[in-house]
């Protein structure tokens, strides 16, 4: 897009002139092609054993079968094609009923959980999904079905994404919990052994469960035993309260922080809960210092760009780097929610900080467009502003804490010491899971 | 049941055939379905998607949107994005949630073209058709749009239905080459390497070329409208390439012999090798195995397709328990076939790989190869 003046909906603001609350009016939206982010058929592919099945229409089949198919997982899905007369002929749950036992028969060997996926449509004209699971539960006993939800058009009230990773934990059954036992739950990648986060729960003598290190079906079950659990990512959040009200377990959201005062304010309240004393993290922290401003040492004034894919909290984050001389020059974001006090400090200290709009239509011809040479955060920040120079991490990438700062800041150097074939790296799904592409 | 499947994938939908088919156009093309839902089309049916930039979005609609049937927000969003990006024309499609609330593409397409004075498109998908329906009714569409009457072009051809879905990057300018060496003007490749301004000349041919089925809508419209007589076929290997380059000569020079068909690219019915896959393209391969190789196979069209490709096999196979239980009667001793076919072949068959982006996406992307105007005997041996 050559023309950036007289745009009905400019695809960035200015920090100094953004409605904190709104950043940005909705619209078309673009996709672009850097495709790091999980969706929901690689989170269902982390319960061992499970096999989905999804019911929707051809063109919504499409993308979760090659999903499945680029991660080498074509045998854990199966599907049923919806069209329209099986809207209205009365025959939607039992179509659905008849399909999933078919193609149960087919099956080589009996798979312990059945992930059943419906669709918006199937919702939209009140689908009896009660009744379908338990009808399929009478026909097969030995198999655990969970109902499982791809409603992109439900988005505002509870994202596809937060939906999976609380149905994940569906088909765990009640068993009595255990006081040294603390789960993690609601990431798609296991947690940094290095963080304060696992060696507090370590070091108070708790044995730590997350269904993304159970290698087998028998060893996700015991996640139910599991007294505590934490979820951080918001997206997570969901699964850590519908275990609380299911199971019983406690539930601590203790949301992945970019600020010291943050940091330490989730350690306090998890080493209350835990009921041990507060460790000194004065180390971590000077450690998490040092990590940056050696960083900032070799970076200089690079300008970096950081976007929501990589990390939560991208304003907390692009905050914590100003505040150590980087300069932070455009954060890719659709919302400042829960990151207020970042935002307010940023614009204080650079209003001309550009917040761009991901999805934004007049973002297409965006990495066409000159750039100076940026640093980015974030596989969208690396699209968009065409560098090789970029930290490649989903969602903290499993980092936590000081420890996270530290390791973020040495990604920093390593991006910029290091460029990636940025082509290659962003047309991969899924970011850790298997690939065909490779 | 017909619409269950075990292991192998569903082909492209009608959505991703319009927008493969209208990419590379300079159009505005909305399909009308939830956030995110393009990424099954931008990742897994369009190679073009990170090169080339087209202006095709999606709506984001709501749930809410649906609910309250909230058109004027699609509307609103479409002029907004008009304006701002100044397409030569807006097409729009939609998914199954418009087509449960009865959304009213005629009505819709035409508030547009009035608030943005740009000529707008309305394509009658809804996500559960394959990518051929869609891709037939935008090539349909595009030429009843700008094709004009112009001045015949001695030997002029238009080829119809090529898109990146059934063929690889490139095939336009190996179609473009073979249709050169044998003396034949291109006029337009209807939608790979082509413009606008192409599709605007397309009434000057003398013939059209139907390389897929996703072609044949138009080429029966242009048939209708312009008095252009059409050929369907694909120019792979040598001697089925001279073949077909000889009928579409006679064809132009004497239309009554007019037969949009080459023998014998609907195969043979004894043949113990199965080509599955798009009709006129898996016909085409099957002319080229005789031609070159005196290999005797039979196209299996699991895809909408004429009558005339499937005359040697069943009606209807669509569904994987179908295609397998045809497969295991037949027992072929060899398939040509997308590589995801691989696990519903009978054991003792044999498997040629020739992945088929409409079917696997990018999975196999690697090892496409162009067999147009080829030898082919090194792939087929």
């Amino acid at each position: 897009m050559s023309r950036t003046d007289g745009l009905d909906k400019p695809c960035f603001v200015k920090i100094k002139d953004a409605n904190r609350d709104e950043l940005f009016a909705s619209g078309l939206e673009y996709n672009p092609p850097a495709r790091g982010m999980w969706n929901i058929v690689h989170s269902g592919m982390l319960l061992p054993g499970a096999h989905e099945i999804f019911a929707c229409a051809q063109g919504c089949l499409r993308g979760v079968i090659l999903t499945a198919a680029e991660m080498l997982e074509l045998d854990r899905l199966s599907w049923i094609s919806v069209s329209e007369s099986d809207m209205f002929d009365g025959t939607l749950e039992s179509d659905i009923v008849d399909g999933v036992c078919e193609i149960i028969e087919k099956l080589d060997k009996k798979p312990p959980v059945i992930l059943l996926y419906l669709s918006c449509i199937h919702l939209f004209v009140g689908v009896d999904f009660e009744a379908i699971i338990s009808e399929l539960s009478q026909k097969h006993p030995e198999i655990t079905f969970v109902d499982c939800y791809m409603t992109p058009t439900m988005r505002q009230t509870v994202s596809p994404v937060a939906k999976m990773s609380s149905q994940l934990y569906c088909a765990l059954k009640p068993l009595p919990l255990k006081d040294k036992v603390v789960g993690i739950v609601g990431n798609d990648r296991a947690t940094d052994e290095d963080s304060e986060l696992v060696k507090i729960i370590r070091s108070a003598g708790c044995e730590l469960r997350d269904i993304t290190l159970c290698k087998t079906f028998e060893e996700y079950l015991t996640l139910a035993e599991c007294s505590l659990n934490i979820s951080y990512i918001p997206t997570g959040f969901l699964a850590g309260e519908d275990l609380e009200h299911r199971l019983g377990a406690n539930h601590l959201h203790l949301p992945a922080r970019y600020s010291y005062e943050g940091i330490k304010d989730n350690y306090k309240r998890l080493c209350d809960e835990l009921g041990i004393d507060m460790p000194d993290f004065s180390h971590d922290e000077a450690a998490a210092e040092k990590s940056l401003l050696k960083a900032k040492e070799i970076i200089g004034d690079t300008p970096i760009a950081i976007d929501f894919t990589a990390v939560t909290r991208p304003f907390e984050l692009a905050w914590l780097l100003c505040e150590h001389g980087f300069n932070v020059k455009h954060i890719i974001a659709d919302s400042a929610a829960g990151e207020e006090d970042s935002f307010d400090k940023l614009c204080a200290h650079d209003p001309e900080i550009k917040i761009w709009y991901a999805v934004n239509v007049n973002m297409l011809e965006m990495p066409e467009q000159d750039h100076e040479h940026i640093l980015a955060v974030g596989q969208k920040a690396a699209y968009y502003f065409a560098t090789d120079s970029f930290v490649n991490i989903i969602v903290n990438g499993g980092y936590y804490g000081f420890s996270g700062i530290a390791k973020i800041a040495d990604l920093m150097i390593d991006a910029y010491n290091t460029p990636k074939d940025r082509r290659e790296v962003l047309r991969l799904k899924g970011m850790g899971c298997a690939s065909c592409l490779v | 049941m017909k619409n269950v499947s075990k292991i192998i994938p569903c082909y492209a939908a009608d959505t991703s055939g319009v927008c493969s088919a209208l990419y590379e156009l300079g159009g505005l093309t909305v399909v009308h379905d939830a956030s995110g839902c393009n990424s099954t089309y931008s990742t897994h049916d369009e190679p073009r998607w990170y090169d080339v930039r087209s202006k095709i979005y999606i709506s984001a609609m709501t749930e809410l949107d649906m609910v309250l049937g909230n058109d004027e927000k699609f509307i609103s969003d479409v002029v907004s994005a008009a304006h701002d990006q100044e397409p030569e024309f807006i097409s729009i499609c939609g998914s199954p949630m418009p087509m449960m609330t009865g959304f009213d593409y005629d009505a819709v397409a035409y508030e547009i073209g009035q608030r943005s004075g740009i000529k707008t498109i309305p394509l009658h998908t809804n996500g559960t058709r394959s990518y051929i329906e869609g891709a037939s009714e935008a090539f349909v569409e595009i030429i009843k749009a700008y094709a004009e009457e112009t001045e015949k072009t001695k030997n002029g051809v238009n080829v119809l239905g090529l898109t990146p879905l059934d063929f690889p990057l490139g095939a336009d300018r190996d179609i473009k080459k073979w249709l050169d060496e044998n003396g034949f003007k291109c006029i337009c490749t209807l939608a790979m390497g082509c413009t606008v301004d192409d599709v605007r000349k397309m009434a000057g041919a003398a013939l059209n070329l139907v390389v897929s089925h996703s072609g044949l809508a138009a080429a029966e419209y242009m048939k209708e409208q312009f008095g252009i007589p059409y050929v369907c076929g694909v120019p792979f290997g040598k001697g089925f390439s001279k073949k077909l380059a000889d009928h579409m000569i006679s064809v132009i020079t004497d239309s009554d012999s007019f037969s949009p068909f080459v023998l014998p690219c609907d195969g043979f019915p004894d043949a113990d090798t199965i080509i599955i896959g798009e009709s006129i393209t898996s016909g085409s391969l099957a002319a080229a195995l005789w031609s070159d190789m005196k290999i005797t196979a039979k196209p299996l069209c699991t895809l909408p397709s004429h009558r005339f490709f499937t005359r040697h096999s069943a009606e209807d196979i669509y569904a994987e328990e179908d295609i397998e239980a045809y497969l295991k009667e037949t027992a072929p001793k060899t398939v040509i076939a997308d590589p995801l076919y691989k696990y519903i072949l009978p054991k003792e068959t044999k498997l040629i790989t020739l992945p088929h982006f409409a079917f696997s996406g990018r999975c196999f992307a690697k090892d496409m190869h162009s067999l147009i105007n080829r030898e082919i005997k090194e792939y087929f041996k």
